[in-house]
């Protein structure tokens, strides 16, 4: 059902855990769903220097998360926001039909961190607990 | 790698015995049991035993089998055959929200021909209780049917007392008797029991083989047309190895139910109570005792079902789960719902299925395997907050 990649990311997740005093955090989906995934973001010169990410989701989820801040690490922010989760997916091999929203969550995550840390160096308030939920 | 099969939910092995009983209805006793000639009298023999077999792990006469093709044609022949064979007297139809698919959607399907459902709560332990069907009984009840046991949550119901109230109304008594087959032992009569699935696969023989007990007496619509197999009610050619299989396996699941439900729970009560003391934030799905002696369901806080199946199957332990993600929906399991789970709880399940092949050391292998398993999930889970 998953390919080989999707089970080593899922079996050797990147970049696990969170950062302490993060300059940008996005947490996105809802345990309603069963799939809710949160990405802390350390920015240095406008480039991504740490990543991390805790997720709480099936294998795709975490797969996806895993994948999603291997290849955000060391990009620009705007490199990080041309990122796709069609490029995720492909990185991954592919995923089955039903577990391709998974893959949409890991996107939503890293665009609300960027969000978030835009938000911090523009003085609004933590936009953490008003990410949308889907 | 040894692997550890603790899915005989879903569905079992077939046993050696069984096997072997099936084995000449291949290719040495192959003829239409409807055939007049030496070789279909052969076939027509074997499938007389099994009915025989069947008949007497019930409690019932082998007039009342009917072979099928599997446990959810039985629900659907029993359920849709009495619906129709009795809409004049009335149309409404009394189920509870934790049936299998096989019940709820046959049940829906009739609410589309214009019957009316009544879907019973449960309790916090996923039991049916007797008054609440008392409440739900109207004039124009035709048909009860709740199943035996859960085959998520393993939780036995009262279904001697839930048919005396259906009877008392004048009502027909059916129930889905899949998971049940040789864990409680069946008396159809002394139970009051009008109709009855089973399925073989639960109960190690071959997939695709079911039954239905149908009482004398008692009227039920046939869904197919055709032959005049199974006394004209379920047309086409027997499928004759696997009713022989059927008629050996209940006969060797039903021969000494004590003995076997002692083993199983003894194992059964080994993975709740090392898993409930061992891995903090857990809980015990369904009731503690009038459960089957082979259902665990546990849910693990603040990890998802899936992920804790693909851990388990990389160890080698094949287990199931009521998470969304494993059934292709979006909601997690609907007994799970009904018992009062929150979402993210139900997400967190796992079933583990035992049969009597399953060993202690099987069941502590499990359990230092959840163990290590539940840590590193959590560990990755954004809800957990390590103490």
């Amino acid at each position: 059902m998953y390919t080989e990649q999707v089970m080593d990311h899922f079996m050797n997740p990147r970049n696990v855990g969170e950062i302490e005093n993060a300059d940008g955090i996005g947490k996105v989906g809802n345990a309603k769903c069963g799939d809710i995934m949160q990405i802390s973001i350390k920015v240095e010169n406008d480039v991504i220097t740490d990543v991390k990410f805790k997720t709480f989701g099936c294998g795709a989820a975490i797969a996806t998360s895993s994948a999603a801040t291997e290849m955000v690490l060391g990009k620009t922010i705007d490199e990080a926001l041309k990122i796709t989760n069609k490029m995720v997916v492909d990185k991954l091999g592919g995923l089955p039909p039903v577990k391709l929203h998974c893959s949409v969550l890991a996107e939503e995550a890293l665009h609300a961190a960027i969000q978030d840390y835009r938000n911090k160096q523009n003085g609004v308030q933590s936009a953490e607990e008003t990410v949308p939920m889907v | 790698m040894n692997r550890i099969y603790m899915d005989n939910a879903a569905t079992t092995r077939v046993t050696e015995p069984v096997m072997e009983a099936m084995a000449p209805y291949f290719c040495e006793i192959y003829g239409n049991p409807s055939s007049v000639h030496s070789y279909g009298r052969e076939s027509r023999k074997a499938i007389e035993t099994a009915r025989r077999q069947v008949a007497q792990a019930l409690g019932a006469q082998a007039g009342e089998i009917y072979f099928t093709g599997c446990g959810t044609e039985s629900d659907n022949w029993a359920i849709r055959g009495a619906a129709y064979a009795r809409k004049s007297k009335g149309r409404h139809i009394i189920t509870s929200q934790i049936e299998h698919h096989a019940v709820l959607h046959t049940c829906a399907q009739l609410e589309k021909e214009g019957f009316e459902v009544t879907y019973l709560p449960v309790d916090e332990y996923g039991i049916v209780h007797p008054d609440s069907l008392e409440k739900a009984m109207r004039d124009d009840t035709v048909l009860v049917t709740i199943m035996a046991a859960n085959n998520e949550i393993g939780t036995i119901q009262p279904i001697e007392e839930l048919a005396k109230i259906a009877h008392s109304h004048g009502c027909l008594f059916h129930t889905d008797a899949v998971q049940a087959i040789g864990s409680i032992p069946f008396d159809v009569n002394a139970m009051g029991i009008d109709m009855l699935s089973l399925s073989g696969h639960k109960f190690h023989s071959p997939k695709g083989i079911g039954a239905l007990y149908v009482k004398n007496g008692v009227k039920i619509e046939r869904l197919m047309q055709g032959g005049a197999q199974e006394r004209t009610q379920r047309p086409g050619t027997e499928n004759l190895a696997s009713i022989v299989g059927l008629g050996k396996a209940i006969e060797l699941a039903t021969q000494d139910i004590p003995s076997h439900n002692a083993a199983l729970c003894a194992l059964r009560d080994r993975l709740i109570d090392r898993i409930l003391t061992e891995i903090p934030e857990t809980r015990l799905n369904g009731h503690r005792s009038q459960r089957l002696p082979g259902n665990v369901n546990i849910s693990f806080r603040y990890i998802e079902g899936e992920s804790l199946l693909l851990s388990l199957d990389i160890k080698g332990i094949a287990a199931s789960s009521g998470s969304a993600c494993t059934s292709g929906s979006l909601d997690p399991s609907h007994v799970l719902l009904a018992i009062g789970l929150p979402h993210e709880i139900a997400h967190g399940s796992l079933r583990l299925s035992l049969s009597e092949e399953n060993t202690l050391e099987e069941a502590d292998f499990v359990v230092e395997s959840l163990k290590q398993i539940v840590d590193r999930l959590r560990a990755m889970s954004p809800l957990y907050n390590a103490k």
